[in-house]
C-alpha cells in the first residue's frame, strides 16, 4: 500500500516510558474503512500503540498521520476518533440514553434530533427501548454494546476498540464477534482494535499487525499471517506450529529442495527458496497439513513414524507422532470423520502432505 | 480387617459435638449480626439514647427559683418562637457556619483532587500530612488564629511592617471573620478525607472516556468528576456544618459580641442563667432545625445532580 492510500499511517513511532521502551519505531499504514487489529501478548505494546492513536499517550518521536493530519499536537477530545474502553467506561451517574448523547452535547443539536439519533442507535446496536435505564443496571454485553453506541454515533473517522470482548463469556463474546464485523460494515467506520486473542483477531479482521516487545512482528491478512508467517515468533502466536531445522540444498533441482530433520532432502515452492546452498533454515509446517495413515499413502512425501500420543478433541483429534531423526513428537492435527483406525501409542503409522504447504521462515 | 473397620466406621458416625448456642449462631445471620452489633448499641442507647430523652422531656419543664417545674408545657417553645433574640442567634449561626462549610469545601477540594488524581506514590503518606496540624489540641489551634489574627497579632503586624496599613484591621479577631476562619481551618480534616475518598473511587477511564468523546478538562470536571465526586462533598458538608452550627469554644474565644454563636447561649443556659430547661429546647430546636436543612441540602443537590446530568 502507498502512503497516498493511507488514511492512518503510523511513522517510525517510538514511545519511551522512562528509560523503558514500550514501542520501538512502529510504521504502518491503515486504509479507509479497514477493520484493522493489534494483536499480540499482554505488554506487547498493542494498548499504548491504541492510545497513542487516541492521544492519551504522546509519541516520544515520530508520527502518527490521520486523514492527512498530523496528530503530534492535538489533544485526544480534538482528534477525530473515539474509542470502546476495555472497562466499557459507562458513566454510572447517567441512563442510557444521556451516555450514548454525552459526546453529541457539545454540538448543539435541538433536544428532539439528539433523542431521534440515540433511538437510531440503539436500534443499530439492539437495544431498543432501552434509553431511561440506569447504567447500574446493564449486564456485560448490554454495556459493551453501550460503549460502542457511544463512540460511533459521533461518527468518527476511526474507532478504536482496546480488547473489548474480553470481559464477556465465550458464548456471547463469539454472537459479539459476528455482530460487531456486521456492523463495521454498515457503518464503513475505520476500525482498529486491540486483542490478545489470535483466534477473534483471524474472525474479524482485514488485517492484523502481530507485536512482540513493542516491535511490529508483521502486517498482513489473517490467511496471510496463517499461512505464510514470516518469523517463528508469529507462526507459534498464530494456531499450533511444528517447525523443523533444515539445510538448504538445492542438488540441482529446478524445483528446490532443502533437507529437513526427520523429514529427509524435500522439495519446497521455489518462491519460497531463496536462499544460497547449505544455509541453515527453519520449515514451518502446520499440524492439520499433514495426512495421517495406517498404510504407507500413494502420496511422494512420506514418512514412517511411532503413534507417541492421542488428544481427542470432539470434532478433530490431536496426533503426536515419533519420527527418527527428530527429538520432539510431530503434532498432527486430523479432522475425526468417523471410526477411527489410527491405532494406539506405539502403533506404525505415516505421514505424508503436500510440498506446498511448507513454510520457510525468515531467520529471526 | 479393611472391611470390617470400614462397616464399622459407616456404623457409627461420630456426631459433631459443640455447643447448642454455637449452632445456633451458626445457623441464624441475624442473630449474628445483633450480636456483632451489641456493643454499639449498648453504647448508643446508654450515651445518646437515654440523655436525648432526658433533655427531650425537660424542655417541656420550666425553672423555678433554683429548680424545676416539672409539669409538661410548651412556654419555653412559645419563648423561642416569639422572642426575637432566639432566631436572630439561631439564623447568624446558620450564616456562620454555612459559610465556614463552604469555605472549607472549597479550600479542601483542590487538595483532595490533587492527592487523588496526581499523587501516585505514598498517597496515604500525602493524607496524613494533611490532617498532621489536627493532631494538636483544638483549643491550641484556636489560641493560635487568636494570636495570628490579634490586634498586634501577625497579621496585623505583618501588614504594618510592610506598610500596607496604618492601623491594626479590627475586623480581624472578635468577629464573625474570626469564627469563620477558625472553624473553615480547624475542620479540614473532616472535609479533606470523605472527598478523598470519592474523587479516589472515581474509575479513571471514566475521564479518558469524557475526553475522548470531546470533552475539555473544564466541561469534563464539571460533567463527570464533580458529580461523582458529589457524595463526599454531601458527606463534608454534613460533617462541618452540624458540629461547627452548635461550636461554642471558637465563638467564645474569638467571637466578641458579633461573633456569639446559639452554642454559647446553650451554654449560658446551662451555666451562669441556671435554665437547664430553656437550654434543653434550644438544643431540641437546633437539632429540628440542622434536621430541616440537612434535607433540603440533600434534596436541592439531587435535583441540581440531575440538572447538570
Amino acid at each position: 500500500m502507498t502512503n497516498a492510500d493511507a488514511f492512518i499511517s503510523i511513522q517510525n513511532v517510538n514511545k519511551f516510558f522512562g528509560s523503558f521502551q514500550a514501542i520501538e519505531d512502529v510504521s504502518m499504514d491503515i486504509a479507509k474503512g479497514e477493520f484493522f487489529s493489534l494483536l499480540g501478548a499482554s505488554g506487547c505494546g498493542k494498548t499504548t500503540l491504541l492510545r497513542m492513536l487516541a492521544g492519551f499517550e504522546s509519541t516520544s518521536n515520530g508520527e502518527i498521520f490521520i486523514d492527512g493530519q498530523a496528530m503530534s499536537d492535538v489533544p485526544p477530545h480534538h482528534r477525530p476518533v473515539n474509542m470502546v474502553f476495555q472497562s466499557y467506561a459507562i458513566f454510572p451517574h447517567l441512563n442510557v440514553r444521556d451516555n450514548i448523547a454525552y459526546g453529541l452535547r457539545r454540538q448543539k443539536l435541538p433536544k428532539a434530533k439528539r433523542d431521534e439519533m440515540v433511538e437510531e442507535m440503539l436500534e443499530l446496536i439492539k437495544l431498543p427501548g432501552f434509553g431511561s435505564r440506569k447504567a447500574t443496571e446493564l449486564s456485560g454485553g448490554q454495556r459493551q454494546r453501550i460503549a460502542l453506541a457511544r463512540a460511533l454515533i459521533l461518527k468518527p473517522k476511526v474507532l478504536l476498540l482496546d480488547e473489548p470482548l474480553g470481559a464477556l463469556d465465550k458464548q456471547l463474546r463469539d454472537q459479539m464477534q459476528l455482530e460487531l464485523r456486521a456492523l463495521q460494515r454498515q457503518v464503513g467506520i475505520t476500525f482498529v482494535f486491540v486483542t490478545h486473542d489470535q483466534e477473534e483477531a483471524l474472525t474479524l479482521s482485514d488485517r492484523i499487525a502481530v507485536m512482540s516487545g513493542g516491535k511490529v512482528l508483521q502486517v498482513d491478512t489473517p490467511e496471510g499471517l496463517y499461512e505464510t508467517p514470516r518469523t517463528r515468533d508469529v507462526a507459534s502466536f498464530i494456531g499450533n506450529m511444528n517447525f523443523f531445522n533444515g539445510t538448504v540444498r538445492r542438488n540441482g533441482s529446478a524445483t528446490g529442495a532443502v533437507e529437513v530433520e526427520g523429514l529427509g532432502a524435500i522439495p519446497v515452492p521455489v518462491e519460497q527458496l531463496t536462499k544460497p546452498d547449505e544455509t541453515p533454515v527453519q520449515i514451518a509446517l502446520r499440524p492439520e497439513k499433514f495426512t495421517l495413515s495406517a498404510e504407507k499413502p500413494a502420496a511422494d512425501l512420506t514418512v514412517a513414524g511411532k503413534m507417541d500420543n492421542t488428544a481427542y478433541l470432539g470434532e478433530r483429534s490431536h496426533h503426536y507422532v515419533a519420527i527418527q531423526g527428530r527429538e520432539e513428537p510431530v503434532a498432527v492435527s486430523m479432522p475425526n470423520l468417523g471410526a477411527s483406525d489410527l491405532g494406539q501409542a506405539g502403533a506404525d503409522v505415516w505421514l505424508s502432505w503436500s510440498p506446498d504447504s511448507i513454510v520457510i521462515l525468515d531467520a529471526d | 480387617m479393611a472391611e470390617t473397620s470400614l462397616s464399622q466406621a459407616k456404623a457409627d458416625p461420630t456426631p459433631y459435638k459443640g455447643s447448642r448456642l454455637g449452632g445456633l449462631l451458626h445457623r441464624n445471620e441475624t442473630l449474628r449480626g445483633y450480636l456483632l452489633m451489641s456493643p454499639t448499641m449498648v453504647i448508643m442507647t446508654v450515651g445518646i439514647l437515654v440523655p436525648f430523652i432526658i433533655l427531650l422531656v425537660m424542655s417541656f419543664w420550666t425553672r423555678e427559683g433554683f429548680g424545676f417545674d416539672t409539669t409538661l408545657t410548651t412556654t419555653n417553645y412559645q419563648r423561642v418562637w416569639t422572642e426575637p433574640i432566639f432566631g436572630a442567634l439561631l439564623s447568624r449561626s446558620f450564616w456562620i457556619s454555612g459559610v465556614a462549610t463552604v469555605a472549607t469545601v472549597l479550600l479542601c477540594y483542590p487538595m483532595a483532587y490533587y492527592v487523588a488524581f496526581h499523587v501516585h506514590r505514598n498517597k496515604m503518606m500525602w493524607i496524613i500530612l494533611m490532617t498532621l496540624p489536627f493532631w494538636t489540641s483544638y483549643l491550641l489551634r484556636v489560641f493560635a488564629w487568636k494570636v495570628i489574627l490579634g490586634y498586634e497579632g501577625v497579621i496585623n503586624s505583618g501588614l504594618m511592617s510592610l506598610g500596607l496599613i496604618e492601623a491594626p484591621l479590627e475586623f480581624l479577631l472578635y468577629s464573625q471573620t474570626a469564627v469563620i476562619i477558625t472553624l473553615a481551618h480547624a475542620w479540614a480534616a473532616f472535609a479533606i478525607l470523605p472527598l478523598y475518598v470519592s474523587l479516589e473511587k472515581i474509575d479513571k477511564s471514566l475521564l479518558e472516556a469524557a475526553t475522548d468523546l470531546g470533552d475539555g478538562p473544564v466541561t469534563r470536571f464539571l460533567r463527570i468528576t464533580l458529580p461523582l465526586s458529589m457524595p463526599g462533598v454531601i458527606a463534608a458538608s454534613f460533617l462541618i456544618f452540624i458540629p461547627t452550627t452548635g461550636d461554642y469554644i471558637t465563638p467564645a474565644l474569638l467571637g466578641g459580641p458579633d461573633g456569639a454563636m446559639i452554642g454559647n447561649f446553650i451554654q449560658l443556659q446551662f451555666g451562669a442563667v441556671n435554665n437547664w430547661p430553656m437550654g434543653a429546647t434550644l438544643s431540641i430546636v437546633l437539632m429540628l432545625w440542622i434536621s430541616a436543612i440537612a434535607l433540603v441540602f440533600l434534596f436541592v443537590t439531587r435535583k441540581a445532580q440531575e440538572k447538570i446530568a
